[in-house]
């Protein structure tokens, strides 16, 4: 190794030696506080909720996917798309982006941890209880006696179904509290977040120099407060309305359905950007490493994030055109919903503009980027059409929405996690994961996404509502439902290789290096993996890119910046 | 053309020119309890939203102008309470350590005060005028949102209490004004919420 290395004294002592006993390593990772392992427990428990709501929604696909089926049973049916959307929101989308959060901000502001190292620890673990206690509700939620019931009120759970009359045992409560505990979970990591990015950055790193993954996660956990917490309160009034008998949701004592409708809306828009709002970080920093140039308006893109921030509060009341919300509130939230996509349009020509002329690199990462544009923006245009109210009351609650959420949840933010997990993989094992698995994994799941999403719009215009159990032949709906059936059995194919490649690459991918990619940011100047302490003396930055400033000295970012 | 980046050594960060600008950041405590609060007021303005809307859409009585009373003596009493915790922080960051003490003792006597009063008003209403939670809107709005409020006021005489026997002990000294601060936060974050609730429940409620 040359002088430099002398010069910053590196730690070489091995923190962990091997051939301990399994115990002592299960230990370490049962009581650890080290922001590394959080995240990586946070993306393992995600991705075994993936698997679990994964199979949720094929089994759904497999009954839809003939008309007049009985492969599962009504009941068990609502209880499918209840778990499957639960979980795929609370125990797979949240702990997978606050996993890569935990994993990458401490790193990325050349920090040592995260604020509150406790904290995280009890936020993964409270969180992990909640995805537990969910599925606790098959064995146990109608009482020690009787078998178990899982929640079947769907998942946004809306009264009076909710109420103790309509939904006896305790299959809701179990759907209540594990909500509640991991909103609990939230916003203690997105506290933790926020705090350390405000407080933890290293010497230089400005806010104007921070990588816009780190601005995107600050966005995000900040909106975790404002959105998250709603969700709780309405938490405590369902409990309070079911167990002791208030009347906040009964409208038999004067309460209001529609209000719990607003509560949960109020946090279950917000939500959609605080999914997607890491998989546009991830994209940030993927795209200009393999375009081979600098971002294209940093500015544009931070103002663009908190844009979208504020402006993601004022949109919920789109999911309730069809409750009837009389003109003036129609109004207001179409041309807020269509606000929306402005901040979000500048995002994507910001992206073209940092590929434009660029020198890119057809990598893992970048292919899924790639295909992240194209759906993303699909999803998005749908989203206009939606957000229009006419036509939401024609197509409000059919497989229309369905297939429109559904691109931007897999089509927009699978896509950008993929990218992620290629991208960081390296960094966080010191292996390469194989290319060619990575091909393989990309075809076959954008053609068994588009199979799937691309064909489920036209049921849902041709009039097919969410959430039926099963429909007659002869409605025109058969041939789409098992074409999109089809191409799920393609996703899933596409997602085993996918796992494959995770599980094969830890021990025979090739090694590679701290700094694979040649990419800026200041997580790839450690080692890969990265030690307990990430970095032996906390770095210094000058500018947005300090390791291209390191690499070119003759040509530093500072000098234009 | 990739590999070649691996040449550098990782670590080799800090040979970047540092200036020898001073760097320093907020204190974590202080941002964290910012967070904090900003999630709490989230989940105090839903109730405060629920509170609204059910103002007058009980369907039976009683309502909330016949058996609420202002309560004044209790607000006087909370609201004087984020006086003495402000004069507590500004006592230890001078280091006078008893003045610390008296001014903790006598923001958790002023807290244990407004609950006591919180209380007596709940025993005259259920026990009086038959108002609980179960009996119409009012009663579930107004003891969900007083009970929340009251249930973050037990939560900061939890701490402050802690804190009071700390310094009786003689554990308390300078080095700790910054995390005292950060509990006077909470506490002035849980009197301003009173200021909501109290212009909410007790004068556009009735």
């Amino acid at each position: 190794m040359s002088t430099t290395h002398e010069l910053v004294g590196i730690d070489e002592t091995q923190t962990i030696q091997p051939g301990r006993p399994p115990v002592n390593v299960v230990y370490e990772w049962l009581t650890t506080v080290d922001h590394k392992k959080i995240g990586l427990m946070y993306i393992a428990y995600a991705l075994i909720f993936l698997v679990i709501a994964g199979l949720e929604a094929m089994l759904m696909r497999i009954q839809l996917a003939v008309p007049n089926n009985h492969f599962v049973s009504p009941q068990f049916f609502n209880q499918l798309f209840t778990m499957h959307g639960t979980t795929m929101v609370f125990f797979v989308g949240m702990p997978i982006l606050f996993g890569f959060g935990n994993y990458l901000v401490p790193l990325m502001i050349g920090a040592r941890d995260m604020a509150f190292p406790r904290l995280n620890a009890f936020s993964f673990w409270v969180s992990a209880f909640a995805g537990f206690l969910l599925y606790f509700s098959y064995l146990g939620a109608s009482g020690l006696y009787a078998a178990g019931s899982a929640p079947d009120v769907g998942w946004f759970a809306y009264a009076p179904l909710t109420a103790k009359v309509f939904s006896p045992g305790h299959s809701t409560d179990y759907w209540t509290l594990a909500v509640f505990l991991s909103g609990i979970g939230s916003i203690g990591t997105a506290l933790n977040i926020v705090t350390t990015i405000i407080c933890m950055r290293c010497r230089g790193m400005k806010l104007s120099r921070m990588p816009l993954l780190v601005w995107l996660y600050l966005v995000m956990s900040s909106l975790v407060f404002v959105a998250v917490s709603p969700l709780t309160a309405a938490q405590i009034m369902l409990t309070l309305d079911r167990y002791i008998g208030s009347h906040f949701f009964d409208t038999q004592a004067g309460g209001s359905a529609v209000l719990w409708m607003h509560f949960f809306w109020i946090f279950g828009h917000p939500e959609v950007y605080v999914l997607v709002l890491p998989a546009f970080a991830f994209v940030n920093e993927i795209v200009p490493v393999f375009s081979r140039k600098a971002i294209f308006g940093y500015p544009a893109m931070v103002a663009a994030s908190v844009g979208i921030g504020f402006i993601s509060l004022s949109v919920w009341a789109h999911h309730m055109f069809t409750v009837g919300l009389g003109a003036a509130a129609n109004t207001f939230f179409v041309f807020a919903t269509m606000v929306i996509s402005v901040p979000t349009g500048i995002k994507i020509f910001n992206w073209l503009a940092t590929i434009w002329g660029g020198k890119v690199i057809f990598a893992s990462p970048m292919i899924f980027c790639v295909g992240f544009l194209f759906q993303f923006l699909i999803a998005g245009l749908t989203g206009i059409m939606l957000s229009v109210a006419p036509l939401d009351w024609q197509l409000g609650n059919s497989y229309f929405v369905v297939a429109h959420f559904h691109y931007v949840l897999v089509g927009a933010i699978l896509f950008a996690l993929f990218a992620a997990f290629y991208y960081w993989y390296p960094k966080i094992t010191g292996r390469m994961m194989s290319e060619s698995l990575a091909l393989w994994h990309f075809w076959l799941f954008t053609i068994g996404f588009h199979l799937t999403f691309d064909f489920m719009h036209i049921p849902g215009l041709l009039g097919m509502p969410r959430r039926i159990y099963t429909y007659e032949a002869g409605r025109g709906w058969g041939g789409w439902n098992m074409i999109v059936s089809l191409g799920a059995i393609v996703q899933a194919i596409g997602l085993l290789i996918f796992v494959y490649n995770l599980l094969h690459s830890y021990f025979r991918g090739k090694p590679s290096g701290h700094d694979p990619w040649d990419a800026w940011t200041l997580e790839w100047s450690t080692a890969s993996p990265p030690p307990d302490y990430n970095f032996a003396v906390l770095p210094t930055v000058n500018s947005r890119r300090p390791l291209w400033d390191l690499k070119h000295p003759e040509d530093p970012d500072s000098d234009y910046e | 053309m990739m590999q070649d980046a691996n040449s550098i050594p990782p670590n080799s960060i800090p040979l970047a020119i540092a200036p020898e600008t001073p760097w320093t950041l907020p204190y974590r405590g202080t941002v964290g309890m910012v967070c904090l609060i900003l999630a709490e007021s989230a989940i105090f303005i839903i109730f405060v939203v629920a509170y609204i809307y059910y103002i007058g859409k009980s369907l039976t009585g009683p309502t909330p102008a016949k058996v609420l009373e202002l309560p004044i003596f209790g607000t006087v009493c909370l609201l004087s309470s984020s006086i003495t915790v402000h004069f507590a922080v500004a006592a230890l960051r001078k280091s006078q350590l008893s003045a610390t003490t008296a001014w903790l003792a006598g923001t958790v006597l002023l807290g244990t005060i407004f609950l006591i009063t919180t209380a007596r008003e709940w025993y005259h209403l259920i026990h009086d005028e038959g108002l609980t939670i179960q009996t119409n809107l009012f009663g579930t709005t107004y003891y969900s949102l007083v009970g929340l409020h009251a249930t973050h006021v037990v939560v900061g005489l939890i701490m402050l209490s802690l804190v009071l026997g700390f310094s009786l002990f003689g554990k308390v000294n300078h080095e700790h004004s910054e995390k005292l601060e950060v509990l006077s936060l909470y506490w002035h974050f849980v009197d301003a919420v009173w200021v909501v609730v109290f212009t909410v429940v007790y004068v556009l409620g009735r």
